[in-house]
């Protein structure tokens, strides 16, 4: 182990590579704009005091545990991020003497002025040391307040700052009142936050299962009784179906947002069904959701007068509506899932990898070719995708109104994934994802499970693109690169291989999130290069991993007999 | 009729013959053992069996039917079941999950009956679990049910890959070292254990073991390989005295130097 003061170098070492790599990419910058607390922490401060804090709890990682919280606990994390604003001091001063900008063109005048307060001269580099500071005593107070109260306090004001940063879309969710009591046009009033943080507070203080926690479990804890779905379920439905109606008006930004997010989630469940479930590792997943979208596009648009007349010589009508097309996309997505499936069924692993990426490219290269133009529309795109309509006259128009289909359609692929999850097929596809020659040997058909693993996830692909491009009206070949493949698969590496909440959570976190801080765009894929390395060293299962489950049936048929069983 | 039999099976990898022109004929409600020294061939000759590997010469008959064309899923479905000189357990599902896939070709839900909630499904789920969890209990292993296969202690996870390979309700089993790694005590626990399989279950069992003292308190018949070839067979005592099988397992000329009757704990160190 360190002695305190080589623990703390080190640390802090690292905690000002952190630092100085976030002001100079201009991210303190650029995220300085959007204040959080007015006139009292922006989202840039808020940046490197996160790195401060995250800096001495490293710093106390490296020190024996027994002596963390006593006064080398102390000394170790307050020299530690001395170290990293020791190196933001110099930064500022060596950016007033010469000009860094003709290597580094973020390191401006207006990043010292950030740095340093607004306050000229050794004032200004005490005020920085100061606030650098604060985080350190955040850290390793946090050891010395007594339990529960440091986890509530520290996760209340992480929510109170979230509810910051997530104006936009908290706002429409509260009534006007309490947002002009709370909130400014930017952020939260000083008020707000104070009030908002007494409140989460006690919300967490009151939250039984943090008492709940404490006493560790011998047995295995089983709810017993009917079958019936538990009121928080319940109520939770209610309200996403109660909501949409109600914020119609100001909430149409936080369903743009909830849209796009439900769309991914959708594509989440398909693709933990062929990765999560199966271990088919599928690079090529945009593919589905091109083939649904384009399905949905092509049937239903005006524009191309090829496949009008192909319509009108075999239907008498030049297009179909949303609802006709939906089972055709059902059918055509499950049908180039097997396609897929099939010349791929020898091959695991990497080489399985690369094999989809290419399908992936095939599909996108056909759109995009002006072989195919009359019929697909080409780099164009297609406009004047239908709509779907209830009874020819009520119209979907709205983001809040899809919301509706969408969290529809989530709900059925969450019922297909959950009741997939405990039955032989999907034991069968867990047992090829984990020793495919052993599953072999056991009697089960490989060649089965992949093909349904690929057609359910390609099926559920398909419906997510048909209610992506009915929702924008028009798509473009653009739209279906090989980065939404990716997204896809991080937000399941992210959430959680194989756990469907993790799904939700890893939408929200990588889809929801970068959504929100939309002005941030440019930093999105380093933020996303650094949260998937940090997840991978330190949690490489998933914010929400699966774990070794009991399933309903095993309830039913073994009731109060778990209570005997060993856990985990 | 014999339950299977292998006719000069021949298997190569290459210029090395693994499996050399070798003749087995395992009779049914027997404890038939393979052994030999470390590279004589017995895994290669069960992966051949069970349809890992093809054979290149040769035909192995099961119940009188030609199986060795035949892909490992088919074998399996035709009774044979096998574990693992590593174990290979489906380490991240729970320890009945691994016995409910054991069971597979047992059961017959597609994809529409669980997504429909048939009553067929249902019932069909209900009485797997209870099957799955008696086996677990057979194996004295039920109250690690629903930790993750790869948590369990070592000795608990050879008895599930056991209890997954009596899942599949086979004629044959075939055990790869079930006792490699265990101490005295569990070492004969499992050997009751085999003896139980067969004794009351009634599956016939063919074993690869390196541990003498299993070997010899078990089996009906002992075949020794040595060089992909067989170089001896008989019962237990017929094979200890086999001046060829002691040469095998010691060299050349040891058998000379040893009684007829060496102890079987020395042969076993001796290889």
């Amino acid at each position: 182990m360190n002695t305190p003061l080589r623990a703390a170098f080190r640390a802090g070492l690292a905690g000002s590579l952190i630092a100085l790599h976030l002001a100079l990419v201009g991210m303190v910058e650029a995220f300085n704009k959007r204040e959080i607390i007015q006139d009292t922490v922006t989202l840039g401060q808020l940046l490197l005091l996160g790195v401060s804090i995250g800096t001495a709890l490293y710093a106390l990682q490296l020190i024996p545990q027994e002596r963390r919280a006593t006064r080398d606990g102390w000394l170790t994390a307050l020299v530690s991020v001395s170290v990293v604003s020791l190196t933001l001091m110099l930064l500022s001063l060596a950016i007033q003497t010469i000009n860094l900008r003709f290597m580094f063109q973020n390191a401006s005048k207006e990043l010292v002025r950030i740095l340093t307060f607004h306050t000229p001269g050794v004032v200004g580099l005490v005020k920085l040391w100061l606030f650098i500071l604060v985080g350190g005593i955040l850290g390793v107070g946090y050891l010395f307040v007594p339990r529960p109260w440091n986890r509530v306090l520290s996760i209340a004001a992480g929510a109170t700052l979230i509810m910051g940063v997530m104006r936009s879309i908290v706002t429409p969710l509260l009534p006007d009142l309490l947002v002009d009591a709370l909130y400014t046009a930017s952020g939260l009033k000083r008020i707000g936050a104070v009030v908002l943080f007494v409140l989460w507070s006690a919300i967490l203080y009151t939250y039984p299962r943090w008492k709940a926690r404490a006493q560790t479990l011998q047995t295995l804890e089983v709810r017993l009784g009917p079958r019936t779905i538990p009121l928080p379920v319940f109520l939770g439905i209610v309200v996403l179906f109660a909501l949409p109606a109600i914020l119609r008006e100001e909430g149409s930004y936080l369903f743009e947002v909830l849209d796009m997010v439900g769309i991914y989630i959708i594509m989440g469940f398909g693709l933990n069904i062929v990765v999560g479930y199966a271990g088919l590792l599928d690079l090529g997943y945009v593919a589905f959701f091109a083939i649904g979208a384009y399905t949905m596009a092509v049937l239903s648009t005006p524009e191309l007068p090829v496949v009008r007349e192909f319509l009108t010589q075999t239907i008498g009508r030049s297009t179909l509506n949303f609802w006709e097309i939906i089972p055709i996309v059902i059918v055509i997505s499950l049908i180039s899932g097997v396609l897929l499936g099939v010349p791929v069924l020898k091959t695991h692993g990497d080489y399985l990898a690369i094999i989809t990426l290419g399908f992936g490219e095939i599909i996108r290269l056909l759109v995009i070719s002006d072989l195919l133009k009359p019929i697909l529309g080409g780099a164009q795109g297609i406009t004047g995708v239908a709509r779907p309509t209830f009874f020819g006259k009520f119209v979907i128009n709205e983001s809040w109104e899809y919301f509706y289909l969408i969290v529809i359609t989530i709900g059925i692929a969450l019922y297909i994934s959950v009741r997939l999850r405990d039955s032989r097929a999907g034991r069968a596809m867990k047992a090829i994802r984990e020793d495919e020659e052993v599953a072999k040997a056991m009697g089960i058909d490989h060649v089965a499970a992949k093909l349904s693993a690929f057609a359910t996830g390609a099926v559920m692909a398909g419906l997510a693109g048909a209610l992506f491009s009915s929702r924008l009206y028009s798509i473009a070949p653009h739209s279906f690169n090989v980065l939404i493949s990716i997204n896809v698969l991080c937000l399941l590496i992210v959430g959680g291989m194989g756990s469907l909440p993790g799904v939700v959570v890893g939408a929200l976190a990588l889809v929801g999130l970068p959504e929100v801080l939309r002005e941030f765009a440019e930093f999105r894929l380093l933020v996303y290069g650094a949260a998937l390395i940090i997840m991978m060293l330190y949690k490489p299962e998933g914010l929400w991993p699966e774990r070794a489950r009991v399933s309903p049936i095993a309830k039913e048929v073994f009731g109060d007999r778990l209570q005997q069983l060993k856990i985990e | 009729m014999a339950l299977l039999e292998c006719r000069k099976l021949t298997k190569r990898f290459g210029g090395l013959v693994a499996v050399n022109r070798v003749d087995l004929v395992v009779e049914p409600q027997s404890i038939h053992s393979v052994i030999g020294p470390n590279g004589a061939g017995k895994t290669t000759l069960f992966n051949c069996i069970t349809g890992f590997y093809r054979a290149d010469e040769g035909e192995i008959l099961f119940q009188g039917e030609p199986i060795h064309w035949l892909s490992p899923t088919h074998i399996a479905r035709k009774g044979i079941a096998r574990t693992y000189q590593n174990i290979r357990l489906f380490g991240n599902i729970s320890v009945l999950e691994n016995v409910l896939i054991g069971m597979h070709i047992h059961l017959k839900s597609g994809l529409i009956a669980p997504l429909l909630n048939l009553k067929s499904f249902i019932e069909e789920e209900k009485e797997a679990y209870k099957r799955a969890m008696e086996l677990l209990e057979y194996l004295d292993i039920a109250e690690w049910a629903f930790f993750k296969a790869r948590n369990l202690p070592y000795g608990q996870q050879r008895r599930l890959e056991i209890a997954r390979a009596l899942a599949l309700q086979p004629k044959l089993l075939l055990l790869d070292e079930p006792t490699a790694g265990m101490n005295p005590k569990e070492t004969e626990e499992t050997t009751q254990l085999i003896k139980r399989l067969r004794d009351e279950l009634g599956i016939t069992i063919l074993l690869i073991e390196h541990d003498m003292r299993v070997v010899m308190n078990i089996s009906d018949v002992v075949t020794v390989l040595d060089y992909g070839e067989k170089i001896s067979e008989g019962t237990p005592d017929q094979v200890r005295s086999d001046p060829r099988v002691i040469e095998a397992y010691l060299g050349h000329g040891a058998a000379s130097g040893l009684k007829p009757v060496a102890s079987a704990g020395t042969v076993a160190k001796g290889g």
